[in-house]
């Protein structure tokens, strides 16, 4: 056992990864608000809310069906990503030729609905999901003690989000839906049915935030409230990052999330708003965030 | 303000103004016969809402701003009032090493209801200054979040500051005697204050509004780069219309602190900056009178299913999405276009 700046190793070590864990739920969020941005001009407020059903999902799914949690990685991020496609058609399609604020309304509007609804029926009390037995035990790496499924949690996080980046940046429908970010009318000129890009776009977005409410189903309690804790946050982190560019929403995830971490060790009471305060730094030397391009 | 390059301001016209004046009277009667028929809580609370509704509406309406986080107005300047009011002593901390502080005390004694307001009022014009400062550097979408998310730190600084009272907020703030005079204990006397403060903050909204100022405001709504290049300074006017709306929140709030002698974490909660847009929304978006009518609506509605307790985020849910998809004009905003007026 050894101390850094007169932080045991243990207890430096322990934040930062738990950092890196939240940053991961950060960079899974904010990447998905970037795809849906881009695609539809709307800040998904629902996000939170579809993060909350991703793990509220998983956690039925092991309750009435028996349907262990890597099962549940796959399914839950589909079933609700098909919901969100439910949702784009029901609703969002109609906002697309107004001002981008009824968007940001209409889904602030649907997530007081699901939470309101999740809250009705479960209570306020999160309800605990137990860790998979593959993945409930940890490594002793000297300086730290890194239990497997936070280990887990980070990679499946970074390899998503890598995944996506290339998917967008390096493939042949990456650069159709691109183009179409660019400009819609031109790419359907060239037979794209770009509505349908658009709807299965919601879809993705969705099940990327599915996808981070499974994983952070057994760390954190399922409860109806922990998609509006989170979201508010990945705001503040999409505002410092800049919504252009999808590395850019998955680095700024990542590096928020261990500067949490950092500032749990060494300044515990400043942990909850620090994020708060960079992005007032960031708009006072950056306005345009740190990837983001001037509009 | 810039006066050398205001050249093409539009000279305001009397004539159409005809319809808000009759709706004005229509207001100041109801003010004035509701407390025989309904109690006056209920009312002063609406008023309380409607002057907030309208403080907002100033940005969103006029400026085309969306603030996502005026709570943070409302919330605390109720905060600051409700501590003048029961308390008075000022303790600031000032940092003398990392993580320490020490305090620095003024001694003041509780102060009297008109005091302990204009004092919210002013932390609320100081916040807006700060916060508006910072938000006005990014647009549309952008601007929402960063209300929103300054907002929520403000909220965990009320959720950790030694003076708030932490979940228990601020109870039993004394309503004191106005002016030193006049005790606001009696609730119909309380009433008529509200309905003063009320009526003064609307008609400086409308004031601001048909000014000079309030013209560039719209003409920076409707396209702000123009509106540059016809050599407006609009960071400052945007700024400034942020500040007065902010003022006039907190203005709303620290009523509303000393009426319900409580100020807690619901008032600046996320769900409250929420709950104004909403207001707003229903009542209708850049109209004079329409945040009024939907703040009227919204806190008679929660009114009336307080006993449906859980429901009540469902329910304001399905109104958020019942006026985006189908009734973005909102209530005066349909009697506008049926009755060809302006209100």
């Amino acid at each position: 056992m050894f101390e850094i700046f007169g932080i045991p190793s243990q207890a430096l070590f322990g934040q930062l990864l738990l950092g890196l864990i939240n940053g991961s739920f950060y960079a899974l969020l904010s990447l998905g608000l970037a795809v849906i941005f881009g695609m539809l001009n709307i800040i998904n407020f629902t996000h939170g809310a579809q993060y909350m059903m991703g793990a509220f999902a998983a956690f039925l799914l092991l309750q009435y069906l028996n349907v262990d949690y890597f099962a549940a990685l796959i399914i839950a991020p589909l079933v609700i990503g098909a919901l969100g496609i439910v949702i784009e058609r029901l609703f969002l399609q109609w906002l697309y030729r107004l001002d981008h604020l009824y968007g940001l309304l209409l889904t602030f509007g649907l997530a007081l609905i699901i939470e309101g609804l999740f809250h009705y029926v479960y209570g306020s009390a999160g309800q605990p999901y137990r860790l998979p037995d593959l993945l409930s035990h940890g490594h002793n790496l000297g300086f730290m003690y890194l239990p497997d499924y936070r280990a887990w949690v980070i990679a499946v996080s970074v390899v998503v989000c890598l995944a996506t980046w290339f998917l967008i940046e390096r493939t042949k429908l990456g650069a159709y839906l691109r183009a179409a970010t660019e400009n819609p009318t031109l790419v359907r000129a060239f037979g794209i049915n770009v509505p349908r890009m658009i709807t299965l776009t919601y879809g993705f977005g969705v099940g990327l935030a599915a996808l981070a409410g499974v994983l952070a189903a057994p760390i954190y309690n399922v409860s109806p409230q922990m998609g509006s804790d989170i979201i508010i946050v990945v705001f503040a982190v999409v505002v410092i990052g800049g919504m252009g560019s999808i590395m850019g929403a998955i680095v700024t995830g990542f590096g928020l999330g261990i500067v949490e971490g950092l500032t749990k060790v060494f300044w515990p009471e400043a942990s909850n708003t620090v994020i708060f305060v960079i992005m007032a730094i960031v708009l006072l030397i950056r306005p345009a965030g740190l990837f983001g391009r001037r509009a | 303000m810039q006066h050398a390059a205001a050249p093409v301001v539009p000279v305001v016209q009397a004539s159409h103004e005809k319809g808000q004046i009759v709706a004005f009277a229509v207001m100041v009667a109801v003010l004035v016969v509701a407390p025989a028929f309904i109690y006056p809580v209920f009312l002063m609370k609406a008023l309380c809402f409607a002057l907030f509704a309208c403080a907002f509406n100033l940005l969103i309406g006029y400026g085309g701003l969306l603030s996502f986080g005026h709570a943070l107005f409302f919330g605390w300047a109720a905060y600051v009032t409700a501590h003048m009011a029961k308390v008075g002593t000022i303790q600031l901390p000032y940092p003398v090493g990392w993580r320490m502080w020490e305090w620095l005390v003024i001694p003041l004694p509780p102060l009297t209801p008109e005091l302990a307001i204009l004092v919210g009022t002013a932390v609320a014009a100081l916040l807006g200054l700060v916060a508006g400062w910072l938000a006005i550097r990014r647009q549309g979408i952008y601007f929402a979040m960063i209300t929103l998310a300054l907002a929520q730190m403000m909220f965990f600084f009320a959720v950790q500051a030694p003076f708030t009272g932490g979940e228990d907020g601020i109870q039993g703030v004394p309503r004191g005697r106005l002016f030193g005079l006049i005790d606001l204990r009696n609730d119909l006397i309380m009433y008529v204050f509200v309905a003063v403060v009320f009526l003064a903050g609307f008609l400086l909204i409308y004031r601001i509004i048909h000014s000079p100022f309030g013209e560039v405001l719209k003409a920076i709504r409707e396209n702000e780069p123009r509106a540059i290049s016809l050599g407006y300074k609009t960071e400052r006017y945007k700024l400034l219309a942020f500040v007065l709306s902010a003022t006039i929140a907190g203005l709303a709030g620290s009523t509303k602190a000393i009426v319900f002698q409580l100020a807690s974490l619901t008032d600046v909660h996320w769900a409250m900056s929420g709950e104004v847009v909403l207001m707003t929304l229903v009542g209708g978006l850049g109209t004079v009178f329409g945040p009024v009518v939907g703040a009227v609506f919204i806190v008679g509605l929660e009114n009336y299913s307080a006993r449906f307790g859980e429901w009540v985020p469902v329910i304001q849910g399905c109104i958020f999405v019942f006026c985006v998809l189908l009734f973005r004009r909102g209530f005066v905003g349909l009697i506008e276009q049926a009755a060809r007026i302006k209100l």
